[in-house]
């Protein structure tokens, strides 16, 4: 048996060539780096196409150099087309929610450290995981290819509805040849997703090291585990749907597109299909994959706390129930999104009553972070303060959640920005911010140098305080009746919101010339930083048990023996530390963890 | 404060539970205090990667199972057809290959020769087990063939949409199958052939037939 597990890993030497060491490797750190990198490109490209949008929204008439070159027929002048900004639109939210918020917190640190905190060498399958990669930045590339035809990319926003998506060119630029690209390369991203979850599912059943129990894995090995299983159900029912959706494009076929409808004043030569159908394909994929993008953050969050807390939460047992909860609830609510669909309002009840439970799991978690900083004497790093951030963003984005899980309230608030404002802070912030304490607290051991604390800090507030001040003001726009997905306002009581508007883009532009900020200090510290030891932030699990960067296999021929729990803080370690690793043979002394409380 | 535990086998682990992140007996057998993991009993990482691709092929044919469902309650424009009959010999074939297959299996347990289950059992039911599945990718196609003949396409009627998509998605993983099966007859005539290799294909080429014996009831019922 063990010389199985020993088969399915790689136990040849370290590669050699430049371009199996970087470029088509199956070492899961290399993999992890990749991910991380594609994710800092998606950000980026996702960031400035919102400061276009912003833009525009802010200042109707401004002409964007630059833009002209991009697309002559969508920005002549530089001045957008309306169809242009919902193009725009589209592509900022598609490439934010695969490209950032699956690849980051999942793809990106799971592939990096869950076989090093399982204590393995690598993943079961590498050359699964390197074809996991690479298929991720096949659909990349799809993606980023519709710009460059002459039609543009898809308008029809993230979420693509049917029939706008599928009865083809006649329905706007970018709706022919964009749409496909876009279907297409969502299909292939979804494959990429699930033969990483191939590895990840494995190794945090079977790789486990000596001692790991499953009720001592770190948090962050639990959510990866979640997530994972999330990411095989509602990934393999996106696929499909995206097929679906080509095939009504390129094949003639009415999965999607009722008869008789007319559009741009032409029949079309569909019959009998069922644009709700999308709908609900989409969004059974569609709330998972919020939650996939979130329980990460959460894993991340919660180890980052409990390190510089130096005391464990109030309940392991009850943060692995509750996102065990979040996952199997997500499958129940995704109607939420449908209330005002056109479906049975009954069903509006049946969602209704899960997305509102749904919120018990999520309070708990809150509460329980909430509850173990009480009086906790938690070290301000900049890790430590993204953790902060994060719960508060978590907090400010679930609670206008609470409103719109109810059907009365959300037929008002749809689509309006009041929703805007709830999925960015929870989604766009809240991700974000996981994203980046993790950062600040895994890049020495990624890269052996450290960070600067002062630029993190500086990013951290500026940050803060950016995001709040685009999106607060998303809320009250929504409740006074502001449209989203509308690029210009000419109605009274939408054109007296435009200053809201501009304020929100001046804090887009600033917040986003801070990431500027983060950005030299992750490339700054990866070549000049201050060299990293092993364990700056004196943490247990087994990551840093090992050195910073991890060598090829990831504990030099060693095979770590776990003998505690993964948060043993607040303890009288023999060494005179106030925590024991998971892997040091030292016992607990159990007076002593009485002092810190 | 609180008790001093000594004996941590029975009390509840660790003592300063309320402070400390959890992660009590898991039930395995202690050892002192080092308790020993799964990790003498884990099945091999293959094993559970079976499951997991196969649960995630199991969602993607309940979309378009729903889909179908959904669709056909959606219009009246339904077109109710009789399968053609070579589904049913192809289905024949389909399970003939999984008793093939299952025959490899049974002579590469009885011919293991060393420990690690490198057996040396002949290859000819795998090749046995190659040529149905052939037969079944072709019978499939002559099907398809059939109905484009009678004036059944891929857009010429949502039910006949459904037909092609569900079918050719399962030929398409089936020829993923036969892959497999090409795979395996290659570690066999170099002797390397591992137990947990083997049983990943067989649960795979099984759920083939499973999926298939399902696709085909959904399609009479429905078509």
């Amino acid at each position: 048996m063990h010389d199985l597990r020993a088969h399915a890993t790689q136990h040849h030497g370290p590669p050699q060539s430049f371009i199996r060491k970087y470029i088509f490797s199956t070492d899961h750190k290399v993999i992890g780096k990749q991910y991380y990198g594609l994710g800092l490109v998606a950000v980026f490209v996702g960031m400035g196409l919102s400061w276009i949008m912003r833009l525009h929204l802010g200042w109707t008439d401004l002409r964007i150099p630059g833009l002209a070159w991009l697309s002559p027929n969508g920005a002549p002048g530089g001045v957008l087309t309306p169809e242009y900004y919902l193009q725009l639109m589209t592509m900022h939210a598609t490439f934010m929610v695969f490209f950032v918020l699956t690849v980051a917190p999942f793809a990106a640190f799971g592939n990096f450290f869950l076989p090093i905190q399982v204590g393995a060498e690598d993943m079961p399958f590498p050359h699964i995981n390197m074809m996991s990669f690479w298929v991720t930045f096949v659909a990349f590339c799809i993606l980023v290819s519709s710009f460059f035809f002459s039609d543009g990319p898809a308008l029809s926003g993230w979420t693509a509805y049917a029939p706008l998506s599928a009865v083809g060119a006649v329905a706007g630029p970018g709706q022919g040849v964009g749409q496909v690209l876009w279907a297409l390369s969502i299909a292939v991203f979804c494959v990429g997703q699930l033969l990483g979850s191939l590895n990840f599912i494995p190794t945090t059943l079977d790789m486990r090291a000596k001692g790991l129990s499953l009720s001592r894995m770190p948090l962050t090995v639990w959510a990866w585990f979640i997530t994972s299983c999330m990411g095989l159900t509602a990934f393999a029912v996106l696929m499909p749907a995206c097929i679906l959706l080509i095939m009504d494009h390129v094949v003639g076929t009415s999965f999607f597109i009722p008869s008789n409808l007319v559009v741009s004043g032409q029949i079309q030569p569909h019959s009998g299909g069922s644009t709700l159908l999308w709908q609900h394909l989409f969004w059974f994929f569609g709330h998972p994959e919020v939650y996939i993008a979130i329980v990460p953050a959460m894993g991340i969050v919660s180890h980052v706390l409990v390190t510089f807390m130096r005391r464990p939460l109030l309940s392991y047992k009850v943060v692995i129930g509750s996102m065990l909860s979040l996952a199997f609830l997500s499958y129940m609510v995704y109607g939420h999104h449908m209330f005002v669909s056109g479906m049975n309002p009954i069903s509006s009840l049946v969602f209704s009553f899960p997305t509102l439970i749904i919120t018990i799991p999520s309070t708990i978690l809150v509460l329980i972070w909430l509850g173990s900083l009480y009086r906790s004497r938690l070290r301000i790093t900049t890790a430590s303060l993204f953790a902060l951030g994060f719960i508060s963003m978590f907090i400010t984005g679930g609670v206008s959640g609470f409103f719109l899980a109810q059907p009365p309230i959300d037929i008002m608030v749809h689509a309006t920005y009041f929703v805007v404002g709830h999925f960015h802070f929870v989604m766009a912030v809240a991700a974000i911010f996981g994203i980046f304490s993790g950062t600040y607290f895994w890049f020495p051991k990624m890269f052996g140098r450290m960070m600067s604390e002062r630029l993190g800090k500086l990013h951290f507030w500026l940050t803060f305080v950016g995001v709040y001040c685009i999106f607060m003001p998303f809320h009250y726009l929504g409740l006074a009746g502001n449209v989203r997905r509308y690029q210009a306002f000419v109605d009274d009581y939408t054109m007296n919101l435009i200053p809201i508007h501009r304020f929100a883009t001046v804090a887009a532009l600033f917040t986003g010339a801070v990431q500027l900020i983060f950005l030299y200090n992750l490339v700054h510290s990866r070549f000049w930083g201050e060299k990293a030891p092993d364990n700056p932030w004196e943490s247990t699990s087994l990551e840093w048990s090992t050195t910073s960067p991890p060598p090829y296999d990831n504990f030099g021929g060693r095979h770590p023996i776990v003998y505690h729990d993964p948060y043993q803080y607040g303890v009288q370690s023999a060494t005179g530390s106030d925590y024991i690793m998971q892997d040091s043979p030292e016992e607990e002394q159990p007076e002593a963890a009485e002092t810190n409380r | 404060m609180g008790v001093i535990v000594e004996d941590r086998l029975t009390a509840s682990y660790p003592p300063t539970a309320r402070l400390t992140g959890g992660g009590g007996p898991t039930g395995l057998t202690p050892n002192g205090r080092r308790f020993l993991s799964l990790h003498e009993n884990a099945p091999p990482p293959q094993s559970t990667a079976i499951w997991v691709g196969i649960a995630t092929i199991v969602m993607m044919f309940a979309a378009l199972t729903s889909a179908m469902v959904v669709r056909q309650g959606a219009s009246t424009d339904w077109h109710h057809f009789d399968l053609p009959t070579i589904l049913y010999f192809n289905t024949l074939i389909l399970l003939g290959s999984s008793i093939t297959l299952e025959m490899f299996v049974r002579a590469f347990k009885r011919h293991k020769s060393v420990p690690m289950g490198y057996g040396t059992a002949p290859a000819l039911w795998l090749y046995i087990t190659l040529a149905l599945g052939l037969l079944f990718v072709i019978g499939q196609y002559v099907a398809w063939h059939q109905l484009n003949s009678e004036g059944l396409y891929l857009a010429s009627n949502p039910s006949h949409s459904f037909f092609y998509v569900l079918t050719g998605a399962h030929v398409l993983h089936v020829l993923g199958g036969l892959g497999g099966i090409i795979y395996i007859i290659g570690k066999v005539h170099k002797v390397t052939l591992q137990s947990s290799t083997l049983g990943v294909a067989t649960k795979y080429w099984h759920f083939m037939d499973l999926l298939w014996l399902y696709l085909l009831g959904l399609l009479w019922m429905k078509l």
